[in-house]
């Protein structure tokens, strides 16, 4: 796995697999079908922030949005955004929230790009009560490679606005967006955090929740007494009015590739025990900044390095309810067994919220999220243990965050999926759908 | 930088598509500043109209026009001393990059880019710099380029241009300071924009928004002449002083 030439690389999140392609950066939406069309084909991405090889293409081109950053009109009675797709969550909060808005649904990094949120129909800590962030588009236009422009809503070409909600960028190039904000009166978060100690606790806490925001964070090393044990958390907007100023540009950023050994058994165990006691008392109730309560890693920018050369690998699956306790335990057990497991695992209950996108990933039941160091053999055979049981349980997995599915596994997650490619853009491709559709092969 | 703060608020921008353009303005429509913006791009210009709007700017007006056609700057530039009232700030962003091996072969490539880069700018600073003298304020700013510094065999011809317009701006400024009439040249290194999408990125790149704030700052503080970002200075420096015996020899 070794990076052998120089030349410039789009990477994914993960950092693996890797690949390469001609990378274009777009400025305009008005320079799109590109005046030299690509010879192979292509794909737009925006900032990378995926996981495995849905935001990849092996010798194509990929159009990279980032230039895209226009905000093209603000209605500050109805908190509705139109703006280009490449405008970043980072970007819509540094100018809502000095307006007193929010963001509808956010995931755990601010630094994705409007396009990608609607391609991978994103979720946040709010699922269970706002959906996930297609529910907040109100349209968009989607132009094909063949110049074609197609205004989507739920009501105007409503199978386009399907399709391309959690169409993984395969249906065309999403130009501009039109997404509700929600109001706030101050940064803070009202913040509840309470410790629990296995999966039955973790089941409680979620069912009595009432807080706009819930998330777990869940330690995926601890074994005996100590296995399944959490920080389960909840947070709500305040309704006390206070600062609504902009955050400040993060000043960290992780300057090179840690040696691949650095992030082993034993600093992992030793990090999700200082985190798990980090908050002595059982509960703990306070007033904290938005920023580290939704993005408790953008604070150091590229901490992926910190994995190294070699790259990370997430996992996400969710389970239906019915079969979540059994699944979810047997998952974590086989993580724990492994001693792979990193320090950034998340579960939540996801709500009953049908989401808009034909191939969006949520649906009611357990979700959890985690990531794994590449070492090889063991971690791709950790992942393969993880998707049969996510299969056994009748579950899904996600394909942003994704890079080893098997295309079966993929087919019987997505059964949809024959359906969904008449939507796809005939010059368009990516790696993550060659693979699930079983034309390239799962590198070994 | 304090809100508004020693910041115009009645701003012209010619080749107002440009991205070093767009970060610069960006700031200044935070402020509530009016703009007059001129470029030759109808969908792109648009876009930056309602971005500048949206961010809020409290008045902009989007004029169409290619800026090589200097015949028609006197009638473009009363339309917006007009529609601004008074212009504070007169940015200066259109160029064009070229083709160096072109420009080598063929004359009209070479005057195309001296047409866009120079002539033009004199055009317009003409009539600016008469405007701001009689008005006895403001700020007339002028994207150039470290490029106009020496005489590379890369790119000379677009060098040649900048390396004229920096002259030419010196001039002027020796003129119109007098007047109380700020004067800046601006000469970036290389920046991540539409112009240098071609070139493989390299560690001296810089963002668009960290030139912008250099020349916003340099407007502030009323400077005459800055590199951005500030270590072009030193590059520079020791570019300007290899010996011309060595400089020929070199591939740069
Ligand atoms: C630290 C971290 C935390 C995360 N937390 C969450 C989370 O809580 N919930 C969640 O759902 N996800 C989460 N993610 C995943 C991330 O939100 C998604 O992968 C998101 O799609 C990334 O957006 P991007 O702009 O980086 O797009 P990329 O990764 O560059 O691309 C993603 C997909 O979007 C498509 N795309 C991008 N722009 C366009 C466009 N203009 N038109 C058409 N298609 C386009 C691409 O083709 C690709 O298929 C997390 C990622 C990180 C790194
Ligand atoms: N990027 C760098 O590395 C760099 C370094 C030093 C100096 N500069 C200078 O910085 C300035 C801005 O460039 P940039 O980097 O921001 O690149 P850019 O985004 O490509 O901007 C150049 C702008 O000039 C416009 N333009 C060109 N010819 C024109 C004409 N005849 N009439 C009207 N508009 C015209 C272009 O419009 P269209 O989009 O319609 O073509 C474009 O908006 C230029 O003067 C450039 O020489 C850039």
């Amino acid at each position: 796995m070794a990076r052998s030439d120089s030349r410039p690389r789009f990477e994914s999140w993960g950092r693996y697999p890797e690949m390469q392609a001609e990378v274009v950066p777009l400025h305009w939406t008005a320079d799109y079908p590109l005046a030299k069309p690509p010879a192979a084909k292509q794909l737009v991405v925006g900032a990378g922030r995926s996981y495995g090889d849905v935001c990849l293409l092996e010798n194509g081109t990929l159009i990279q949005t980032l230039g895209m950053d226009r905000l093209l009109h603000f209605d500050r009675e109805t908190g509705v955004l139109r703006c280009e797709a490449g405008v970043t969550l980072a970007q819509i909060l540094d100018f809502a929230v000095p307006r007193g808005f929010f963001l509808p649904v956010t995931p755990g990094t601010k630094y994705v790009t409007v396009g990608g949120a609607i391609a991978n129909d994103i979720h946040g800590k709010n699922h269970h009560v706002a959906g996930t962030f297609g529910h907040h588009v109100l349209q968009f236009e989607l132009v094909r490679s063949d110049g074609n422009r197609i205004l989507c809503s739920p009501t105007v070409n409503a199978s386009w606005f399907a399709a391309t909600i959690g169409g993984m960028g395969l249906t065309g190039m999403i130009a501009w967006a039109e997404v509700k904000l929600r109001p706030i009166v101050s940064r803070q978060i009202d913040y509840h955090g309470e410790k629990f100690v296995g999966i039955d606790e973790f089941l409680t806490l979620s069912r009595n929740a009432k807080a706009e925001y819930t998330v777990a964070w869940i330690d995926c090393v601890a074994t005996g007494k100590n296995f399944a044990r959490g920080i389960f958390m909840q947070g709500e907007h305040t309704k006390e009015p206070g600062e609504l100023k902009k955050s400040p540009q993060p000043w960290l950023s992780f300057p090179f590739d840690l040696p691949a050994v650095a992030l082993n058994r034993f600093s992992m165990a030793a990090f999700n025990t200082v985190y798990y006691h980090k908050q002595f008392p059982k509960q703990k109730t306070a007033k904290v900044d938005y920023e580290p309560f939704f993005y408790p890693l953008d604070s150091v920018l590229h901490w992926n390095r910190m994995y190294g050369k070699n790259g990370l690998l997430q996992f996400q699956n969710v389970l239906p309810h019915a079969s979540g306790r059994e699944g979810m335990i047997e998952i974590l057990k086989a993580i724990t067994r492994s001693g792979l497991a990193s320090f950034l695992a998340v579960i939540k209950f996801f709500g009953d919220i049908p989401s808009l996108g034909m191939m969006s990933f949520p649906q009611p039941g357990i979700m959890l999220a985690l990531d794994f160091p590449i070492r090889e053999e063991v971690s791709f055979d950790l992942l393969e243990r993880l998707a049969k049981i996510t299969l056994e349980h009748g579950g899904r997995m996600y394909s942003a965050k994704d890079a080893r599915m098997t295309a079966a596994q993929y087919q019987t997650f997505y059964p949809q999926w024959q359906e969904f490619a008449r939507y796809i853009d005939p010059g368009f491709d990516s790696a993550f759908w060659q693979r699930v559709t079983g034309r390239r092969p799962i590198d070994e | 930088m304090s809100k508004g703060k020693g910041l115009p608020s009645r701003v012209l921008a010619l080749g107002a598509t440009s991205a070093i353009a767009e970060a610069t303005l960006r700031p200044l429509a935070e402020s509530g500043a009016s703009f007059f913006l001129v470029a030759r791009n109808a969908q792109k210009l648009s876009a930056v109209s309602d971005d500048l709007l949206t961010r809020g700017a409290s008045a902009v007006t989007a004029y169409v026009m290619d800026l090589d056609d200097t015949a028609a700057h006197p009638a473009m530039l009363e339309k917006a001393a007009e529609s601004l009232g008074t212009i504070d700030l007169a940015l200066l962003a259109h160029g064009v990059l070229g083709e160096q091996a072109d420009a080598e072969a063929s004359y009209a490539a070479a005057e195309a880019i001296l047409r866009t880069n120079f002539m033009s700018a004199v055009s317009l600073i003409t009539w600016l710099a008469n405007y701001f003298e009689a008005s006895r304020q403001g700020c007339l700013a002028v994207i150039s380029s470290v490029a106009g510094d020496r005489g590379r065999k890369s790119n000379y011809v677009y060098g040649a241009s900048k390396g004229a317009l920096n002259v030419f701006v010196d001039g002027v400024r020796n003129r119109i300071d007098r007047s109380g009439v700020h004067v800046l040249t601006i000469k970036p290194g290389f920046v991540a924009t539409p112009m240098t999408a071609h070139i493989k990125p390299n560690p001296l790149f810089a963002q668009p928004e960290q030139v912008a704030k250099d020349i916003l700052g340099a407007i502030r503080k009323r400077k005459d002449v800055i590199y951005t970002p500030p270590f072009w200075a030193i590059i520079m420096l020791i570019l300007r002083s290899v010996p011309r015996s060595i400089f020929k020899k070199l591939n740069v």
